[in-house]
C-alpha cells in the first residue's frame, strides 16, 4: 500500500529560526496516527506544508505521492483547530457552501446538528461546532482527514461520539492525521509521533513516547509541605489527588531532601505520562 | 464554604437545579461537565455574579474571593504591570504590598521577563497563568477558576496545575470547571453536572471503586446505549456484572462520567 501522507526530511527555516528540522513520516490508509508536541514543537508548521500552504525549506511534502496542490485539496479534509467555520452563516448555510467547494452533495444531517440546522454558528455550543466543522471537513469523501486537537475542551461523552466518527473513517480506508496534546486523544490513535523544537524525538505507542522518563509518587500525611519542599529544591512536580508526583527524580537525593524536613513519606514509581515527557523536554 | 440546594433559573431555562458542594480550604474541587451542564453559572454563583433562584451559597465576601472566567481574565489592551495595577488596585492593594505579592506570583507563573508585554501578546498558556495570578493577588479564602487550563499548551498546564496546588498548599479552597478527565482525578473531590443537575459528587477514587455494575472492552458492544468508542474498540457497561465468559476492565473516572452521562440520555 502507498502512503496517503508522506514528510521526507521536511525542514522549513524562518530567517534563522528553525521551525522544522528533518521530519520524516507517513500516513497509512485506515490508519490514526496522533501528532504530539507542545506549543512551538513545529506541529502546525508540519500540518501547513502538507496542506500546501508552506513551501519546505529542504525536503519534501507528499499527499498520494504528489506535491499539495489546489486540485490536491479535493483528497483531504482538514479541520483547524479555529473550525474554519462561518459564524454568520447558519449550519446549513455553512454545509451548503463548503459542499459547493468542493462540487459534491451536501451530507444530510443527523441528530442534534439537523435539529439546529437554521441556526446562526455564533449561537451553537462548542460541541456542536466542532461536530459541524467535521462534516464539512468530510462531506466531499477525502481520502485523508487532517485534524487539530479535534476535542479539545470537549466533555467525555461527546469525546467519544466524535472519535466513534474518527474511527468510522478510518476504517473505510481514510488515513488520519490528528495534532494534540491531551493523553485521552493520544490513547485513541494507532501510533504516536512526538516533536520537539522542530525535530521528531520519539514515535509509537504511549508507552514508547513515555520511554526514559520517570517519575515517583510521594505519598504522605501532609501533601502540601512535601509539594513546598521538593518544589523550593527545583523537582519538577505535579499533583495527583494527595500524591506528589515527581517527574525524572535523582531518587537518592529526593530522600535526602525528604528525611532533612524530616518528612516520613511513601515513594513508589508510576508510569510517567505523555505531558510530563514534555514537560521534561522543554526544561 | 459550601453550597446548598442551589437552583438558578434564566426566565423558563434551569440553569442549574439543586445542587450541593462542599470547598474546604487547601482543597480542590473540580467541575466536570460539557456545553450546557451549568458549571459557568455554578461558579459564578460562587462568587456573586449571578442571582441565586433559591438555596443557600455561603461562600466568603468578594474581597476575599478570587475569580477567573474564561477567556483569560486579564485586558488584552494592558501590559502585565498595568492588569496588575489596575486589579491589584481594584482590591485596595498599592505600594510596596502590591509590589511584593506581585513579584512573588508573576516569578512563580515564570512570567517575570514578559511584564511589559501586553496580555494580548502573550500566548495563550501565559495569559491563563496571568489570570491566575490576577485572581490570587490578594491572597482569597476562595479561588474560582473556569477552565483555566482549556486551550493551554501542555507544559503551561502543568505549570499552572503547580500555582494551583500550591495555592491549595497554602490552605486556600480551589473550586476549577475543566473538560479533562486527567484533571478531575487529580483533584481532591469532583462534582459530575449535565444539564444542571448533580450527576456525581465525592472523591474521584471513591466514585470510581463505588460506582455499580462493571465495564468490558469490546468490538462487538450487545447494548448500544450503554457502548462507547475507545481506540479500535468499545466499551460497554453492564449495570450488575458483565455476561458470563466476559472480561471486565476497571473502571476509569471517564468511563464513569460517560457512563451518567448515557443514563440521562436513556432516561
Amino acid at each position: 500500500m502507498s502512503a496517503l501522507l508522506q514528510a521526507r526530511s521536511l525542514s522549513r527555516s524562518f530567517g534563522g529560526f528553525t521551525a522544522v528540522d528533518d521530519v520524516s513520516f507517513d500516513v497509512q490508509p485506515g490508519e490514526v496516527v496522533g501528532l504530539l508536541g507542545a506549543n512551538g514543537a513545529g506541529k502546525t508548521t508540519v500540518i501547513r506544508m502538507l496542506l500546501g500552504l508552506l513551501r519546505p525549506t529542504h525536503g519534501e511534502a507528499l499527499l498520494n505521492g504528489r506535491h499539495p496542490s489546489r486540485l490536491g485539496r479535493e483528497h483531504l479534509g482538514y479541520v483547524p483547530q479555529s473550525l474554519g467555520l462561518y459564524t454568520e452563516l447558519t449550519v446549513r448555510e455553512n454545509l451548503d457552501f463548503a459542499a459547493q467547494a468542493f462540487g459534491c452533495e451536501p451530507m444530510p444531517l443527523t441528530g442534534h446538528l439537523l435539529e439546529a440546522q437554521d441556526r446562526l454558528v455564533s449561537d451553537l455550543p462548542l460541541g456542536l461546532r466542532r461536530q459541524l466543522a467535521f462534516v464539512c471537513a468530510l462531506q466531499h469523501e477525502p481520502d485523508v482527514l487532517v485534524l487539530d486537537e479535534p476535542t479539545s475542551g470537549v466533555e467525555p461523552l461527546r469525546r467519544a461520539r466524535l472519535w466513534d466518527q474518527i474511527r468510522e473513517q478510518s476504517r473505510r480506508g481514510v488515513g488520519v492525521l490528528v495534532t494534540t496534546h491531551y493523553m485521552q486523544e493520544a490513547e485513541q490513535c494507532d501510533r504516536l509521533l512526538l516533536m520537539s523544537t522542530g525535530r521528531l524525538v520519539a514515535a509509537g505507542t504511549v508507552a514508547d513516547i513515555v520511554d526514559g522518563t520517570t517519575a515517583v509518587a510521594v505519598a504522605s500525611d501532609d501533601w502540601s509541605t512535601v509539594f513546598e519542599v521538593l518544589g523550593r529544591d527545583g523537582f519538577a512536580l505535579n499533583l495527583d489527588g494527595r500524591d506528589v508526583r515527581v517527574i525524572d527524580p535523582d531518587e537518592a537525593r529526593l530522600r535526602e531532601v525528604l528525611a532533612q524536613h524530616g518528612i516520613v513519606a511513601t515513594l513508589r514509581p508510576v508510569r510517567a505520562t505523555i505531558e510530563e515527557r514534555m514537560t521534561m523536554l522543554g526544561r | 464554604m459550601s453550597v446548598r440546594d442551589l437552583t438558578v433559573r434564566f426566565g423558563d431555562v434551569v440553569a442549574l437545579d439543586d445542587v450541593s458542594l462542599d470547598t474546604p480550604s487547601g482543597h480542590i474541587t473540580a467541575i466536570v461537565g460539557g456545553d450546557g451542564a451549568g458549571k459557568t453559572t455554578l461558579l459564578k454563583a460562587m462568587v456573586g455574579l449571578v442571582p441565586i433562584t433559591s438555596g443557600v451559597v455561603d461562600t466568603p465576601p468578594r474581597a476575599r474571593t478570587g475569580f477567573m472566567p474564561t477567556g483569560a481574565g486579564s485586558w488584552a489592551d494592558l501590559s502585565v504591570d498595568e492588569n496588575v495595577a489596575f486589579i491589584g488596585g481594584s482590591y485596595g492593594l498599592s505600594g510596596e504590598a502590591l509590589a511584593h505579592r506581585a513579584d512573588e506570583l508573576l516569578g512563580r507563573a515564570g512570567l517575570s521577563e514578559a511584564r511589559d508585554r501586553l496580555a494580548g501578546k502573550l500566548s495563550g498558556g501565559m495569559r491563563n497563568k496571568l489570570g491566575f495570578c490576577l485572581a490570587m493577588l490578594h491572597e482569597p479564602d476562595l479561588l474560582v477558576l473556569d477552565e483555566p487550563s482549556t486551550g493551554v499548551d501542555p507544559v503551561s498546564r502543568v505549570e499552572l496545575w503547580r500555582l494551583i496546588s500550591e495555592a491549595a498548599a497554602h490552605g486556600t479552597a480551589v473550586v476549577l470547571a475543566t473538560t479533562y478527565v486527567d484533571e478531575a482525578e487529580r483533584s481532591g473531590s469532583v462534582l459530575v453536572l449535565d444539564q444542571g443537575r448533580s450527576l456525581l459528587n465525592g472523591r474521584p477514587q471513591e466514585l470510581v471503586s463505588g460506582y455499580p455494575g462493571e465495564v468490558v472492552e469490546t468490538s462487538t458492544p450487545e447494548r448500544s446505549q450503554f457502548a462507547w468508542r475507545h481506540a479500535t474498540s468499545f466499551r460497554e457497561w453492564w449495570p450488575d456484572s458483565a455476561p458470563p465468559g466476559s472480561d471486565p476492565t476497571d473502571m476509569t473516572l471517564e468511563d464513569v462520567a460517560i457512563i451518567e452521562s448515557l443514563r440521562q440520555e436513556s432516561a
